[in-house]
């Protein structure tokens, strides 16, 4: 391999790995506060790269187009919060898995019945669809740079979030000690609701900042989950920092794997999974 | 002393930079009664939770019949007949009182990956399930669900259930916790009848019961052994006056 | 006593109408039945691991695909294969696949069993929707029934519908009968106590381990058994007999059922199925009204049908019996 195809896959893989922190980060985060696994996920991330494709078709902006998305995202995760999720903090996960996969088979139709089973593509705006020179001989698009960039704010913007707002003491509060926080007068049922919701953003707007990069198609949101799930499971189910680590060894083993095994492109990535788990069964930063 | 049927040495357990157990090294006697004393937060839970292999140590060793046990787990140390039973009560609430204790007797068939013939035929383990059931005095509550008994009633199927697997020696985890007087009065008496034939090591709280029936006394405070001796010995001994008695009738 | 002898009056009239319903059907309906009967297989299979040990697998589907594409694998394009070679070899295959997954699976518990149990599977349907030897996506013909014979006699024609459909409900209540055994047996009193109470169960001197991947085990090759049933019926196999959709159903139907029952996991089958036969009618947005059903059973019946109906038979009993105190 020269120096330059290793370069891409390298800042392809990192890319990749951003966008699936950004993805499995709210299904982390979904589950380590509100203790509910969320199958519908992928669907929210499909959900948002078919509204942006949706909006740039009137705004003719993808940045406005994300703004506005992002707004009916969280409304729609917080009502959904309250009118199903709110149900099934009691319950057992078999429940949570069985009515989030309901909710995979609602979104999913609503989709084909509002967009059809096209492949659509979203345009790179024009201030970002340059190429800077990598090497002599090898270039590499902006925008790809641009994701990664506006990963890291979110995720940047999530840590000041959680750790230093009142929000974030309260939905602390809230994961740590539920009876607790409401004695202390937090209300947890909104708490949870606006967690879930962002957790609905953030899957919305993986999809969106990736639409202009991975088209638009039905579907896209099953094959973003399962990989997410092995991403959280790697780093170990409800922590942050797990997700991060886990994105990125999955971005990368799975941008090089399809260079270097493509034959066994999709397998590397479970592979990767199953070495971990031998190793470590609750995931590198899981609590045991 | 008689040779150890269980002893530990310098067993340590650490959560993190909490030290729970400290160092801990312990002979228990065969066929006595051995009380392990403290206030709460001394490491006795701890330490039992170690002996029968819940938790692995993080330093020292265990010997059971001269037998490293160190590293066995909970069902290989219950298979080398160490019963445990436990402070809350933990048994199966849907199933009848019998199906709580049949589970015990028949994890002493060598094997329960037994497929074809139905359960109820190994006449040996309904046997054994009866008789401990009976030794606990739950003989006429068989066949109701364990979540339907008093909470009294449940501590002693706790005892039954651990029972039921015939230990040798047996981890006795507040047998007492949360019972009325009477009923506490009836598992004293149970346990002085096991003594008979079985080695106790039990952590209790109430001090009254402990110096009624421990032969041994063991007292922890903030994860170590301050002193182990005749109850009486450590009734006169300073240092655990100082750090315990001393605190008066709380006792925890 | 007379709630189990109930159900087993009940459950031996719907075999009986089962074993009447050729005689009154027409073919489609008859492969309709026969299909959902395998279904019922294959959700009876993971009733053992769900509704009785306590395991939430979300790949099962794994075993159900990888028997139906042994068999397509091993079949000869030209000339039968002996079903005495063919389902010994399919069912040895899965489990084993199933003994390696259920070796990384059982390790881990709650949610993570949920999530590796669905990896692997992911990592199965990859594997064959890629392969382009074996079909990629198209997935492969089964191009010969396999034969049923007895020192050279020809007994049973897997050819024909109606002895299809018979043998698969004798599959059906074969796999009952088998299951309700090993849950009577030893093994089945352990795998109960795990479900209810891991910790105490080990602590009593189990390695539930071992028993944990002993169901699976047994769940997976009755799962495979079904997917054998299914690729001999209808004479293919594709990658989304393994894909998560297929666990997903088979999810769904043990719950709509009733979950720890055997015979519930049965009902939802043929419930959903009936439901999907009357609702194709009206709309071809099935997926729409199956995800609005899911959600719906998820919030107001989480003891599915056979819960339905026990309560209702609870009920009916209370009733009886207000009803005589009077005369006594």
């Amino acid at each position: 391999m020269d120096i330059s195809l290793f370069l891409v896959l390298a800042l392809n893989g990192i890319q990749y790995g951003f966008l699936l922190f950004l993805v499995a980060s709210g299904l982390t985060l979904v589950f380590g506060i509100m203790g509910i696994i969320n199958l519908a996920h992928g669907a929210f991330y499909m959900l948002g790269a078919y509204t942006v494709y949706w909006l740039v078709g009137y705004t003719d902006n993808l940045f406005v187009a994300i703004v506005l998305g992002l707004v009916i995202m969280l409304a729609f995760g917080y009502l959904l919060e309250r009118s199903a999720i709110s149900f099934l903090y009691k319950r057992d996960h078999l429940y949570q898995v069985l009515l989030t996969y309901g909710l995979i088979l609602v979104l999913d139709e609503m989709q084909r019945i509002f967009w059809g089973t096209d492949f659509y593509s979203v345009p790179v705006p024009q201030i970002l669809s340059a190429s800077v020179p990598l090497t002599e001989t090898q270039d590499y698009p902006v925008y790809r740079l641009f994701i990664s960039v506006m990963c890291m704010a979110v995720a940047a913007g999530l840590y000041l979030l959680i750790g230093r707002t009142r929000l974030g003491m309260m939905i602390r509060a809230g994961a740590s000690n539920r009876e607790m926080a409401q004695v202390l007068g937090v209300d947890i049922g909104r708490v949870f609701a606006i967690v879930f919701s962002i957790g609905v953003a953030l899957a919305a707007f993986s999809g969106m900042i990736g639409a202009p990069v991975s088209s638009v198609y039905p579907g896209m949101g099953e094959q973003i989950l399962i990989v997410s799930f092995v991403v959280v499971v790697i780093g170990g189910i409800g922590s942050v920092k797990g997700a991060f680590v886990g994105a990125m060894l999955i971005g990368l083993a799975d941008t090089f794997g399809q260079v270097l095994l493509p034959d066994f492109a999709s397998v590397v990535v479970y592979a990767v999974m199953a070495v971990v788990l031998l190793w470590r069964p609750q995931g590198l930063f899981g609590r045991a | 002393m008689t040779e150890a049927i269980l002893s530990t040495r310098n067993l340590s357990k650490l959560f993190g930079a909490l030290v729970a157990v400290d160092g801990v090294t312990i002979d228990f006697a065969p066929g006595k009664i051995h009380a392990i004393i403290g206030p709460n937060g001394a490491g006795k839970t701890t330490l039992i939770n170690l002996l029968c292999g819940d938790l692995s140590p993080s330093q020292g060793t265990i010997a059971f019949k001269d037998r490293d046990i160190t590293k066995l787990t909970p069902f290989q140390t219950s298979r080398a007949g160490i019963g445990r039973s436990y402070q809350k009560s933990n048994i199966f609430p849907e199933f009848s009182c019998l199906e709580n204790c049949w589970l015990g007797a028949q994890s002493r068939l060598p094997t329960s990956m037994k497929f074809f013939r139905p359960a109820e035929g190994y006449g040996e383990v309904r046997a054994r399930a009866e008789r401990a059931l009976d030794l606990c005095g739950l003989g006429r509550r068989m066949n109701v669900r364990a979540a339907q008994i008093s909470h009294g009633e449940q501590r002693q199927l706790e005892i039954a259930m651990m029972l039921a697997t015939e230990p040798e020696l047996l981890l006795l985890d507040e047998p007492l916790a949360g019972m009325g007087t009477e009923e506490a009065a009836a598992i004293l008496e149970l346990l002085k009848e096991l003594a008979r034939d079985h080695t106790l090591v039990l952590i209790e709280h109430d001090m009254d019961a402990v110096f009624s029936i421990a032969e041994v006394l063991t007292v922890m405070d903030n994860g170590r052994v301050l002193v182990t001796g005749a109850p009486e010995e450590v009734r006169r001994n300073r240092a655990v006056q100082e750090a315990y008695l001393g605190m008066g009738d709380e006792g925890a | 006593m007379s709630e189990s002898r109930t159900v087993a009056s009940l459950l031996l009239a719907a075999v009986a109408g089962l074993a009447l319903f050729p005689f009154a059907s027409d073919e489609f309906y008859l492969e309709l039945f026969t299909h959902f009967m395998v279904l019922g297989i294959f959700a009876m299979s993971l009733d053992l691991l769900i509704g009785y040990t306590g395991l939430v697998s979300f790949g099962h589907a794994a075993f159900f695909g990888l028997a139906g594409y042994l068999l397509a694998i091993i079949t000869p394009e030209s000339e039968a294969m002996s079903l005495w070679v063919s389902l010994p070899v399919c069912l040895a295959g899965v489990a084993l696949a199933a003994l390696v997954i259920g070796w990384f699976s059982v390790r881990t518990s709650g949610i993570y069993f949920i999530m590796i149990t669905l990896a692997f599977a992911q990592m199965t349907f990859y594997y064959f929707n890629e392969n382009v030897a074996l079909g990629g996506s198209d997935g492969m013909f089964i191009f010969t029934k396999p034969t049923v014979g007895i020192g050279g006699f020809e007994i049973i024609d897997l050819g024909d519908p109606t002895t299809v459909y018979y043998a698969v409900l004798a599959s059906l209540v074969a796999c009952y009968l088998l299951l309700s055994m090993v849950l009577r047996a030893p093994f089945g009193r352990v795998i109960k106590a795990i479900r209810v109470n891991e910790h105490r169960t080990r602590a009593l001197g189990y390695d539930t381990r071992r028993y944990k991947l002993a169901a699976f085990v047994i769940a997976g090759t009755m799962a495979g058994f079904a997917g054998y049933l299914e690729a001999v019926s209808t004479g293919i196999v594709s990658p989304g007999h393994l894909s998560w959709h297929q666990s997903g159903l088979v999810l769904i139907l043990v719950i709509l059922g009733g979950m720890g029952t055997l015979y519930g996991p049965v009902l939802g089958a043929f419930a959903l199925g009936l439901l999907h036969d009357q609702v194709q009618d009206v709309t071809v947005h099935w997926q729409l009204v199956q995800g609005i059903f899911v959600i719906l059973v998820v919030l107001f019946l989480p003891h599915g049908i056979a819960g339905l109906v026990a309560r209702l038979a609870r009920r009916g009993a209370a009733l009886a019996e207000r009803a005589r105190e009077p005369e006594s």
